[in-house]
């Protein structure tokens, strides 16, 4: 087990980069804690199998440094490292048996054979192969194999940390809720540093205790479920976690709030004094439909909005109304009901109104 | 749906019948026909059933070249399978060098068997060939042509070298094909580079193993030019494989009786042992 740090860290698959363009990854610090479960999310493409591929030593960082425990591993083999990593698609020796696959890795560790058999058992338990330990490993079904290579990397006792990269994929969705139950389980278990790669928010939430949201390259937010929800460091934390994701709007200053289209925002006195010194005019205001209430009465913080449309989703029901120009999403519960093309008035709350600047959230200084 | 009873439809398997018959069966019938019938001239032809069949199982000349012919394969196989996996992991995986090395290896499969055999009776020479003299100047005795260890080892490098890159090249597109994530799943298992090769690169060239296998064992089985252009079957007849010994039986002596008999079990012997290897081979891996 340890703390790994990434320090600096930029990675481009292309010899001589010449702008941030291409970078896969671009200047980050990062620190998964010793024994934490973190989840690393993200959509495709932004850069969080790079940074998987580096803790591990698959891939060399080309710049900045991979620490563990504070020691410098970047020329360290994955060997080296002692780490284990599942991948997307399952990967087993054809030839072996599921026993041995699962012992493999132990006996390349030279652990004694009484002890290969005692913890092979144990993790075919946890995984629920065990029936299966004396079939040839490349006559079982997608998941079955899947298991197994997650077994490879759960056998080890010794590790430095496991990285999953979205490990789930190949698996059919109510196995995948019962197997992300099990890692948390193993996790509690064994208290070892593990994270899991995936573009699932929902995948991402149950089993990490901190979830690291990556875009373009870049660590956006690091935190809690909770606090992506309810605090999106990022304007892009917002749209990506939660269905659907937040309201942004892009907005005008004006007297005491913001502007978009003919509706006025007033806003709290120490964001008008932020926004007041900030020079851009990127400035945007985020809500996420879930906060946003319909109100029965008109009064001064209502907004009126015609509803465009009303779709049941079974638990819960999204509106969509248009506002000013824009098109906002509320969620209402099962029962609300509304005809398309009708009037309701809209408010928000304003401790749930966030307020972005440059994409990032501006937040009130702690005196 | 009403399914129509027609029999006229049988015409359609008229053109593969033809394709067949012409490319396999009415050659080989004329050579059953030969073997079991004594022919002195048109008209003057006596069945003679499985006479000649008895007569050349009994033949000793015949015996012994089906012998040298099962160690020569046998030899062949033992040395070229091997070699050629090993130089197909050796060569580099992409690249200008990949390809350069692919086409210099490539290169003794476009050169025709008989000029093969020649470019090798001169260069292994003690006289005049590069190889021979060099051998006889390193102070061994080597003599080709009159020593029999000698000749059989001549023959041997000369197949190795001709057709081991067949081995590799075939080799090389199956370890190609190997996913990369293999390498990695293997590199987080710190698996050693034997374990690599065991568990993950040989299983997974097996169906090429299988084509190499069978490829050079027909070849080899039925090698004639190469040694015939070297050694001329000697000294005395201690090269002479099985299709020298069939040929000079059929076109040297006329004794088409008998060289029909033995080129049908030369043909079962063939098709027995590929048979053998396959399913040796794809059933040794099925789930008991």
């Amino acid at each position: 087990m340890a703390e790994i740090q990434l320090k600096a860290l930029a990675h481009s698959y292309i010899a001589n980069p010449a702008g941030p363009g291409d970078y896969a990854i671009r200047q980050l610090d990062h620190i998964w804690h010793k024994g934490g479960a973190y989840a690393l999310l993200g959509p495709s493409g932004c850069g969080k199998s790079t940074m998987l591929n580096i803790i591990s030593g698959l891939v060399q960082p080309s710049e900045g440094d991979v620490l563990f425990d504070g020691k410098r591993v970047n020329e360290l083999s994955p060997r080296d490292r002692n780490i284990a990593q599942v991948f997307q698609f399952p990967v087993i020796y054809d030839s072996m048996t599921v026993y041995e696959n699962l012992a493999f890795p132990l006996k390349n560790n030279k652990v004694p054979a009484a002890k290969i058999k005692t913890r092979v058992q144990e993790i075919a338990e946890v995984l629920e192969i065990e029936d299966k330990l004396h079939k040839k490993a490349k006559n079982l079904t997608a998941d079955e194999k899947q298991k197994v290579s997650m077994g490879r990397g759960l056998v080890r006792e010794d590790v430095s940390a496991i990285l999953f990269d979205e490990p789930l994929t190949v698996i059919d969705p109510q196995l995948k809720w019962k197997l992300r139950r099990k890692l948390k389980q193993i996790h509690e278990q064994f208290d070892i540093t593990m994270v899991y790669v995936t573009h699932d928010q929902l995948e991402a939430s149950t089993f990490a205790d901190k979830i690291a949201v990556m875009y373009d390259g870049q660590v956006v937010q690091f935190g809690s479920p909770t606090e992506l929800f309810e605090a999106p460091n990022h304007t892009f934390v917002g749209y990506f976690i939660g269905s659907p994701g937040m309201n942004i709007v892009e907005v005008e200053r004006c007297s005491g709030g913001v502007r978009f289209g003919s509706i006025v925002l007033p806003l709290e006195a120490w964001q008008v004094e932020l926004l007041e010194r900030m020079e851009t005019s990127n400035v945007k205001v985020g809500i996420r439909p879930e906060f946003i209430e319909i109100s029965p009465v008109v009064s001064d913080d209502t907004y009126a909005a015609e509803v465009l449309d009303v779709e049941d989703l079974g638990t819960y029901k999204i509106v969509t109304a248009q506002l000013g120009g824009q098109e906002v999403k509320v969620r209402q519960n099962e029962e609300f009901d509304a005809i398309v093309g009708t009037r309701v008035d809209l408010s928000f709350p304003k401790q749930w109104l966030l307020l972005y600047v440059d994409e990032f959230l501006v937040q009130e200084q702690q005196p | 749906m009403n399914k129509i009873p027609d029999n006229r439809a049988w015409w359609l398997v008229l053109p593969v019948f033809l394709l067949v018959a012409f490319s396999a069966l009415i050659p080989l019938m004329t050579v059953v026909n030969y073997s079991v019938q004594d022919i002195f001239g048109p008209g003057q032809a006596y069945y003679v059933g499985t006479e000649w069949f008895k007569e050349v199982l009994a033949d000793e000349r015949l015996r012994d070249s089906l012998v040298r012919q099962f160690v020569f394969s046998g030899f062949v196989l033992l040395i070229q399978i091997p070699l050629g996996i090993g130089v197909a992991l050796m060569m580099p995986k992409s690249g200008i060098k990949g390809s350069l090395c692919l086409i210099l290896i490539a290169i003794p499969l476009l050169i025709p068997w008989n000029v093969v055999g020649t470019i090798w009776q001169i260069f292994a020479r003690g006289d005049i060939g590069l190889f021979g003299w060099g051998i006889n100047q390193l102070g061994i005795d080597y003599n080709y042509t009159g020593d029999t260890l000698d000749a059989w080892l001549t023959v041997l490098l000369m197949d190795v070298w001709h057709w081991t890159p067949l081995v590799a090249l075939l080799c090389y597109s199956g370890l190609r094909a190997i996913p990369e994530a293999f390498y990695q799943a293997a590199e987080i298992d710190r698996a050693s580079k034997w374990a690599v090769f065991r568990y993950i690169q040989l299983p997974r060239l097996k169906s090429v193993l299988i084509i190499a296998v069978l490829l050079r064992f027909m070849d080899s089985f039925m090698i004639y030019i190469e040694p015939f252009v070297l050694t001329g079957g000697g000294p005395g007849s201690s090269t002479t494989f099985l299709s020298q010994t069939l040929t000079t039986m059929a076109i040297g002596q006329f004794d088409l009786g008998r060289a029909a008999a033995f080129s049908l079990i030369y043909f079962l012997i063939v098709l027995l042992i590929s048979w053998l290897f396959f399913t040796a081979i794809t059933h040794a891996d099925k789930e008991k």
